[in-house]
């Protein structure tokens, strides 16, 4: 792969373009290479990431909001890429990737490339070289990118911080209000998603949401008591004065997409007006430099060291006649002695 | 190079550690073998491709599991959003003959003649030797052991990687 590759992705090879997904996956050389001549490409589109635990619905939703951009009456509809995560096996380093099973109404469309990802051992929802996936389809000219992740629950926060807009997708009987209150998944949401809004309970789903949203968002109007009361200051506002909106959805059908995708546009436009499209983008960018930082130096690191050395320590921690922060100290001074 | 040594505990953890570092590397390898398993045609019994994908999932490949129903176009389409090196195909219907051709044309068509297909389910003796000659590179009834499947697969993309 080389400049001639970088060209006719640009200009919309798509087998060439699922080769570098799988080099630049892969991490090759080559794949990466490609990949800085794209970056200068990359930053247009918007990154929409789709969360929520397992069986909540995301792969049906990602497949209608994809459906209904296309379907859009614009003459010109916009490109969805769509990156669909799922777990990689810790015991084999296999993975069954399912998502596309609730994509099928998207094929046949050129407008839509769908690639499912493994995870690789990496936390957090997201594989590692997902933001570098997402980067090959911006500079290719997909203008929407949909991010779904694997869908572990509480603690997959990394999609809040490579996505222009989150999506958070709950249902019904997932949990009662503590869970709602909890630190985590739900802090991250730009938009709440109440999926499978046919299924009963739906309304204690959506009153535990809206309580969760009351303590972090301040609301004019509250229910107390058995009255409306008006509050006057409350806690002030998170962030930028975006108050994530709760949209009921039916994946299934279709209900309540076309909604939510409005309130996903609504969103984009207020980050462009407060000036937060690009402090995301800042953030997001340094989290990666930050990221391949702390690999490319730990890698370097360990070269350094005498051969048995690391083995050498983790046999004393196992054995307990040392700490893991004083081996750190052993490999910091010994890595220093050898330079 | 030191060599250190803890009484009565380096060769353990030196054998732990190789075995980390085994599961570690499979894990993280870069080339990992990456299979679309999809059943063409119009029955419904998906049992024998969800067994294989396990087996290659247990295998440490990456399966795209697509489901029911898949025409042809689906196949050939998500072989090439995926950049897949094989595709397991589960046909009981009979409509074998018909539909592999379909999909090797598509294939080539796609330039993407490197995938590897093996093909799985009710398949007549006498047809498996012309599937060959089309470039199908495995054929298997019911009953054929997991573990052959994985070979084979093994055997076929490895040499071209």
């Amino acid at each position: 792969m080389g400049k001639t590759h970088v060209d006719s992705i640009l200009s919309g090879n798509l087998p060439l373009m699922a080769r570098l997904l799988t080099q630049v996956e892969n991490g090759t050389a080559e794949g990466l290479a490609v990949l800085n001549e794209l970056f200068p490409y990359t930053g247009k589109a918007h990154l929409i990431g789709v969360t929520g635990a397992p069986g909540t619905g995301k792969s049906s939703l990602v497949n209608q909001i994809a459906l209904h951009y296309r379907k859009s009456t614009q003459p010109n509809p916009k490109r969805v890429a769509i990156i669909a995560v799922d777990p990689t096996s810790p015991f084999t380093g296999g993975a069954v990737l399912g998502d596309r099973v609730r994509m099928r109404d998207l094929s046949g469309d050129p407008g839509v490339f769908i690639r499912s990802m493994a995870s690789r051992g990496s936390l957090g929802g997201l594989a590692q070289t997902t933001a570098s996936m997402v980067q090959v389809f911006d500079a290719a000219g997909f203008e929407v990118i949909l991010v779904e992740t694997v869908g572990a629950g509480q603690t997959e926060v990394d999609i809040a911080r490579l996505a222009h807009t989150t999506l958070v997708v709950e249902s019904p009987g997932l949990g009662d209000e503590i869970q709602a209150i909890k630190a985590g998944i739900l802090e991250i949401a730009d938009i709440l998603v109440l999926n499978k809004a046919d299924m009963p309970g739906v309304d204690n789903t959506e009153r535990a949401l809206k309580g969760m949203l009351g303590l972090s968002h301040p609301v004019e109007k509250i229910f107390h008591h058995g009255e409306t009361m008006v509050t006057k200051g409350g806690i002030p506002a998170a962030s930028s004065g975006w108050v994530p909106p709760i949209l009921r959805t039916i994946a299934t059908d279709g209900t309540g997409v076309a909604e939510l995708v409005v309130a996903i546009e609504q969103h984009a436009q207020h980050l462009h007006q407060v000036d937060e499209w690009r402090s995301r983008e800042k953030v997001r960018l340094e989290v990666e430099l930050d990221a391949l930082l702390t690999e490319t130096l730990a890698a370097r690191f360990r070269q350094k060291l005498p051969e048995g050395f690391f083995d050498n320590l983790v046999g004393r921690l196992v054995k307990r006649t040392l700490s893991p922060r004083e081996a750190v100290k052993l490999l910091l001074d010994e890595s220093e002695n050898a330079m | 190079m030191t060599e250190f040594h803890i009484p009565g505990c380096a060769a353990e953890v030196r054998q732990y550690n190789a075995r980390v570092n085994d599961i570690l590397e499979e894990t993280m390898s870069e080339q990992k073998i990456r299979v679309l398993v999809a059943k063409p045609g119009l029955d419904g019994h998906d049992r024998g491709a969800k067994v294989v994908a396990r087996a290659l999932r247990d295998a440490g490949m990456e399966v795209i599991y697509t489901g029911l129903r898949q025409t042809p176009e689906m196949i050939a389409e998500a072989a090439l959003q995926e950049d897949v090196d094989v595709i397991g195909l589960s046909i009981l219907s009979g409509a074998h003959m018909a539909i592999i051709p379909r999909i090797l044309d598509l294939l080539k068509a796609n330039g993407q003649e490197r995938v590897n297909i093996f093909v799985g389910g009710i398949i007549p003796d006498e047809d498996a030797p012309r599937l060959k000659e089309m470039g199908v590179k495995g054929v298997y009834g019911p009953g054929a052991p997991t573990a052959i499947i994985v070979n084979e697969i093994r055997a076929a993309v490895k040499p071209a990687k």
